[in-house]
């Protein structure tokens, strides 16, 4: 299947309003959002007896143990059974049919309810755990093998973030990210990118990297700066697809150490830029998530993995990075009406001359670029990018108390 | 009081113009860029507090956010480690009667307009004084290079090797200083060349006028209308305490006949 670029729109017909698939869940069930942001495959197993069980439930259906927890799990099955939907009484459906669901025997034990890309009865599958555009974790049954067109399928479609066909608004591309970012975006079949420059009267380093670029338009545009933001916005607000916050101001320091002054500039690029970026261009964004082919799809942020606790090297970096995580998860709620999907990509220190003196591991920007790409093919939420951010992820949500002491220089 | 009511008249009348020395605070005017491990000028920011709205129904306002360094600015003695002892050399202690003042217009724009590391020397000072008289002491000098013309990167003038932009020899500034003048102004982001951290001393302009207790007046534009002589200088900074330095709006006073 190969989607084709969509044609003009008809500017006399409205556009689509957004509406989203049923977003009622249990606490229990919250379980599969989380995997799901995270591109994982989890089900809920029991600690007492280990049966694996789905749907969750707060006990388990074997032994009614309630120490139940969240295990990655393989994904595979065998599709027992397909239909085709073709009526709905639910607004969100209605206007996607017909839509093909099938129940899935997987090889972990429970039976479960997919929605069906490009598999048959009978075959054997893939299972991936995806957000919808409820934000709710739900299961897509797919050939074993991933190809990039099986995201061309309207069910991906329609809940996922892919780049393809779509214009993607880089809010700093004289950072050394953003030109291995521009490639991949390509690569992934992008429409267009427009490229955010501050201060273009400094003659910023990086702008040669991306001057003359086929599909690339530069434009002023400084997260600090709401006019500049307001100017962007009414220029393009109406055509940015995907938003990728590459915008990023990082001074070595802890708090006694460092300055006031350096450390308000890392509040107003990397917090108070985010919110900027998402006040100019989110209403727009969030108007437009059912806009066809190339609807708007995401609002992308880079976050250091130390957001979730500090370094104390870089404290008052970290300190942005935290309030903009917490901004992060602001604008989750708030953008959840529309769809619109905000994701974060956690990174370890970077390869830059910020981090020049630290040993590797250090992510390079091509690696940065590749994740935040990633992410975006297979509609995450929460991106990990490189060994020391993974890492961190893993401390951080098996014991956050026990992560802060050993960054705090406690334990060998 | 008849020398006010001269004066007056002469502002109504048109036998004096007013003229504005001031670019606007603009988000987009260059600052002085240093290098990233230094502590940097903030660029000029403008947030609404309100606009009519539910913020504030009848009145629109804003916070601003900026550096004493930003945009149309003037240089008080403490800016500089020279100055830092000089008595009264912060913004809100310099008296009153120094903010208003004789000015003379050395043009260097010819030369500026085919060397962006122009250079004013002794040499020049010397031919100007010859055409105009000697530099009346208590007077304000500005250098006029016609560089408040450009826009965009052109204005700092970036290069690999840092900026590229006009300013004094270290010299030129010492032979200033024997004529006592009040202060040094220019139309490039500082008082000192793109490239004057190479002069002995290293930002000569900065480093021997704040020395010396004088003041120093960056970012002006229309020094075109000026005459070499004959127009007074009205540039008072705002009153901070401890200021070194404040954006300020510059005004000249210029003989109708004038230019």
């Amino acid at each position: 299947m190969t989607l084709p670029y969509p044609k003009k729109k008809d500017p006399q017909k409205r556009t689509k309003v957004p509406t989203l698939p049923p977003g009622e869940r249990s606490r229990a069930a919250l379980g599969l959002a989380i995997a799901a942001a995270r591109g994982r495959f989890a089900l809920q197993s029991c600690a007492a007896c280990g049966a694996v069980q789905y749907p969750p439930r707060d006990a388990c259906r074997s032994c009614l143990s309630v120490e139940m927890s969240w295990h990655d799990t393989p994904a595979y099955g065998k599709l027992l059974a397909e239909t085709r939907i073709h009526a709905s009484p639910d607004p969100y459906f209605r206007e996607r049919l017909p839509w093909r669901m099938g129940s899935v025997q997987l090889e972990a034990g429970p039976v479960i309810m997919a929605h069906l890309v490009g598999v048959s009865r009978g075959d054997r599958v893939t299972v991936e755990l995806r957000l919808d555009r409820a934000g709710q974790g739900v299961m897509i049954a797919r050939p074993m093998k991933r190809t990039e067109d099986m995201e061309d399928d309207p069910v991906l479609r329609a809940i996922g973030t892919h780049p393809k066909h779509r214009r993607i608004l880089i809010s700093d591309a004289t950072q050394p990210v953003a030109r291995p970012l521009i490639d991949a975006l390509f690569a992934a079949g992008a429409a267009h990118v427009f490229a955010g420059v501050p201060e273009l009267w400094r003659r910023p380093h990086g702008l040669s990297a991306i001057e003359g670029l086929e599909n690339v338009s530069v434009m002023p545009l400084d997260v600090t700066d709401t006019q500049s933001l307001k100017e962007a916005a009414s220029e393009i607000g109406g055509k940015v697809d995907i938003l990728i916050n590459t915008a990023r101001h990082i001074r070595p320091g802890g708090v006694l150490g460092q300055d006031t002054t350096a450390a308000r500039d890392e509040m107003e690029v990397n917090a108070l830029g985010l919110m900027r970026l998402a006040q100019a261009f989110g209403p727009g964004m969030a108007g437009r998530t059912a806009d066809g082919v190339n609807s708007s799809a995401a609002l992308v942020t880079i976050l250091s993995a130390h957001a979730l606790s500090p370094d104390p090297g870089y404290g008052a970096f970290n300190a942005s990075q935290a309030a903009a995580r917490s901004i992060v998860q602001t604008l989750r709620a708030e953008f959840a009406p529309s769809g619109l999907r905000v994701a974060a990509v956690y990174t370890g220190p970077t390869e830059d001359e910020w981090h020049q003196p630290l040993p590797p591991p250090k992510v390079a920007p091509k690696a940065l670029a590749r994740a935040i790409v990633d992410g975006l093919d297979r509609g995450l939420e929460e991106v990990y990018c490189g060994d020391v951010a993974r890492d961190l992820a893993e401390r951080w949500a098996a014991d956050p108390a026990l992560l802060d002491r050993e960054m705090m220089g406690g334990g060998a | 009081m008849s020398i006010l009511a001269d004066l007056t008249g002469a502002l109504v009348g048109g036998d004096l113009r007013v003229v504005d020395l001031t670019h606007a605070l603009d988000p987009d005017f260059p600052v002085i860029v240093l290098p990233p491990e230094f502590g940097q000028c903030a660029r000029f920011r403008m947030e609404e507090v309100s606009a009519y709205d539910h913020r504030g129904p009848a009145w629109k306002w804003h916070n601003l956010t900026l550096n004493e360094h930003t945009g149309t600015h003037f240089d008080a003695p403490i800016h500089w480690v020279s100055g830092r002892d000089w008595p009264n050399g912060a913004v809100d202690e310099i008296p009153a009667e120094h903010l208003i003042g004789p000015v003379c217009v050395i043009d260097c724009s010819e030369g500026a307009a085919q060397d962006d590391d122009f250079e004013l020397t002794p040499e020049i000072i010397a031919a100007w004084e010859a055409a105009h008289g000697p530099i009346p002491a208590g007077s304000w000098v500005l250098m006029r290079t016609d560089w408040s013309r450009r826009r965009g990167a052109d204005y700092l003038n970036m290069a690999e090797d840092g900026p590229h932009s006009p300013g004094p020899t270290p010299d030129a500034i010492r032979l200033l200083l024997e004529r006592d003048i009040r202060g040094f102004g220019t139309e490039c982001v500082g008082t000192d060349a793109g490239q004057g951290a190479h002069y002995d001393p290293p930002y000569p302009a900065h480093f021997l006028l704040h020395g010396a207790g004088k003041y120093g007046l960056q970012c002006l534009c229309n020094l075109d209308l000026l005459p070499p002589t004959g127009a007074v200088l009205i540039a008072p900074p705002l009153k901070i305490k401890g200021g070194t330095g404040s954006p300020l709006r510059v005004l000249a006073l210029v003989p109708g006949d004038a230019k």
